[in-house]
């Protein structure tokens, strides 16, 4: 601390240097990541630079990337969520089950599917709060039920002959050519919405409070069990509308879907740069992240390496993505 | 004493708070008196914890009553006690490491854009609470590089500094500050003691509980002695020497009235140096 003698003049609030602040931005590495992928596999594959495959990546990564919204919030708290594709499997089969059934209109199965997922987030969330549990015991138990759960519900049924409206995200619109999913569309504006609600409202401010330090967060008046209790709800109605993407995009109500989309969004979030020990990340970069997996599939793909190392690599990119963060979080102490 | 006119900022009363089979608190009273630094002292066990956290609401009493400029008070929770313009700095830093200055200083206290974008969109208004902050951080004398700076990035002075002009900020009537110096260096602890004479010297009375006795007898006005779980003396660190505080902290000597101390343990009291 320096103690000045003259008040700190108007220089206090103007920062140190915008670019060493740019360069602190824990987004900065993904960012980089991604534009050196695009830039690899662009030299590699004349067919990788184009709008038409560019919105197949986003419409690859568009489920799995609104998982990762949800998961990025819990995973500020400090939490981490192992449910969340088989909440989206379960919301799936409802939606497609009540509209394909005809119990109910299309537009009333969607909403109740999007209600149960946030009240499955919400039992996560009282569990963890309310008793409290571990965020990961408690997922891993509710992964297990909600898989159960849907394959009671649908028989082990694939569901078919979904109404239109459930698909309706799948539909397809025109940029200057280039053919874009209302899917793709809705889940870049969640992003945004995230973003936004993240930095510039008091809840946001709180989240990363939280994920900080429980005490520190409750003795500044925060209500921490309200506040997680409302990020877990919240992440489970995000699994919804993850859930009528899915349904959109495969024009089915699958009861096997989502099984490894559980950690394919830890991927995502982690390769965003968001620290698994809570408080610092961004949901951009969680976008960031799931575009880094999506190029590299669609690219490696092209470049015709062989799915199995696809996976190799994403693997190899979370731990150097874990090792960054480990690192400087280290420097920062 | 009991003859001014001078009403106590904060008091209690006979203040009982048991743990099962421990008595933490047994009866112990406690006088603020306007625009002082009040230190708290006492052994491990005395009850000095207990006492605090009930002045801040983060223990609810058992018994006796808490009077705040005059008036009982119950405080349930320390936002409670906050409310009420209690505001306490932790010992352990009690900041969000990953949030910036400002964000910090407002924490759970956020301002909104004014309109519709703070009323519907919830947005926050970080030029209104960086200026705040920054003028708050200069009345403190607080010279900080940068509030868009986390706090993760400070020293664990300028941390401390944070945390107290947040407290001062929001303070209405006490600032309790809970070991401020125990996790920093020589340099820092001066730097934070410098700080709290200025938050006295703007009127707010400071309780600050502390194990060091150097600090003590450098920044209080007056010292209270907490003793298994009760007040067992009031004192003005000119009256007594460190030697004897901690004697009367021990239960070597014990002050009757006034300034008359008594050497109740001339064993423990010799193994001091006492005589």
């Amino acid at each position: 601390m320096t103690t000045t003698t003259t008040p700190p003049g108007p220089s206090l609030a103007a920062g140190p240097s915008r670019l060493r602040r740019a360069l602190g931005t824990p987004t900065l590495g993904p960012l980089a990541a991604l534009l050196l992928a695009c830039v690899f596999f662009s030299l590699n594959s004349d067919r990788f630079l184009s709008g038409g495959n560019f919105s197949l990546v986003i419409q690859q990564v568009m489920v799995v990337g609104t998982l990762a919204i949800g998961q990025t919030l819990i995973i500020l708290t400090a939490g981490i969520d192992l449910s969340n594709g088989a909440i989206m499997a379960f919301g799936g089969i409802v939606m497609a089950k009540l509209a394909a059934d005809g119990v109910v209109p299309p537009l009333v199965a969607i909403a109740i599917g999007l209600l149960v997922c946030a009240a499955f987030g919400a039992v996560n969330g009282l569990l963890v709060t309310a008793i409290p549990l571990p965020p990961f015991i408690v997922t891993l138990g509710m992964l297990n039920v909600v898989f159960a759960l849907t394959h009671v519900y649908s028989a082990d049924q694939t569901v078919v002959n979904l109404p239109a409206p459930l698909t309706a995200l799948g539909d397809t619109f025109a940029i200057g050519g280039t053919t874009v999913t209302y899917g793709s569309l809705l889940t870049i504006l969640l992003f945004l919405l995230f973003a936004y609600l993240l930095s510039q409202t008091a809840w946001g401010r709180h989240v990363y409070a939280l994920g900080n330090s429980p005490e520190v967060a409750r003795l500044t008046g925060i209500r921490t069990g309200r506040l997680t209790l409302g990020v877990y709800t919240v992440a489970g109605l995000v699994y919804g509308i993850a859930a009528l993407l899915l349904v959109s995009r495969t024009g089915v109500g699958d009861p096997q879907a989502g099984q490894t989309d559980n950690l394919d969004s830890i991927t995502a979030v982690v390769l965003g740069g968001t620290s698994l020990f809570g408080g610092r990340g961004l949901v951009i970069g969680t976008l960031l992240g799931a575009l880094i997996v999506g190029v590299f599939r669609n690219g490696l793909q092209l470049m015709g390496v062989p799915s199995i190392y696809q996976t190799l690599i994403t693997g190899v990119l979370v731990i150097l993505a874990v090792t960054v963060d480990q690192l400087s979080r280290r420097r920062n102490r | 004493m009991t003859d001014t006119p001078v009403v106590p900022v904060l008091q209690a009363r006979g203040l009982v708070k048991r743990y099962g089979q421990v008595t933490a608190l047994d009866g112990a009273d406690f006088d603020l008196m306007p625009g002082e630094v009040l230190a708290v002292i006492g052994d491990n066990g005395a009850g000095k914890t207990t006492l605090i956290k009930a002045l801040t609401g983060a223990v609810q009493p058992d018994e006796g009553e808490i009077i705040l400029e005059g008036a009982p008070v119950r405080f349930r929770d320390p936002l409670d006690a906050r409310r009420h313009g209690i505001e306490t700095v932790y010992q352990d830093l009690a900041v969000a490491a990953s949030l910036d200055i400002a964000s910090n200083m407002f924490l759970g206290r956020e301002l909104r854009r004014r309109g519709l974008l703070g009323t519907v969109f919830r947005m926050l208004d970080h030029k209104r609470m960086r200026k705040e902050s920054a003028r708050h951080m200069a009345e403190l004398k607080i010279g900080l590089p940068s509030l868009t700076q986390a706090v993760e990035t400070l020293s664990g002075g300028q941390r401390q500094g944070v945390a107290v002009a947040r407290a001062v900020a929001w303070a209405e009537h006490v600032v309790v500050m809970d070991e401020p110096t125990a996790a920093l260096g020589v340099k820092e602890s001066g730097q934070v003691l410098d700080m709290i004479r200025r938050v006295r010297d703007r009127g707010l009375p400071v309780i600050l509980i502390s194990h060091n006795m150097p600090h003590v007898f450098e920044i209080a006005d007056r010292i209270h002695v907490q003793r298994l779980g009760r007040r067992v003396a009031q004192i003005r660190p000119g009256d007594h020497d460190m030697a004897e505080v901690v004697a009367i902290m021990t239960g070597a000597l014990r002050v009757e009235s006034g300034k008359d101390a008594v050497i109740t343990d001339q064993d423990a009291a010799r193994a001091i140096g006492l005589s």
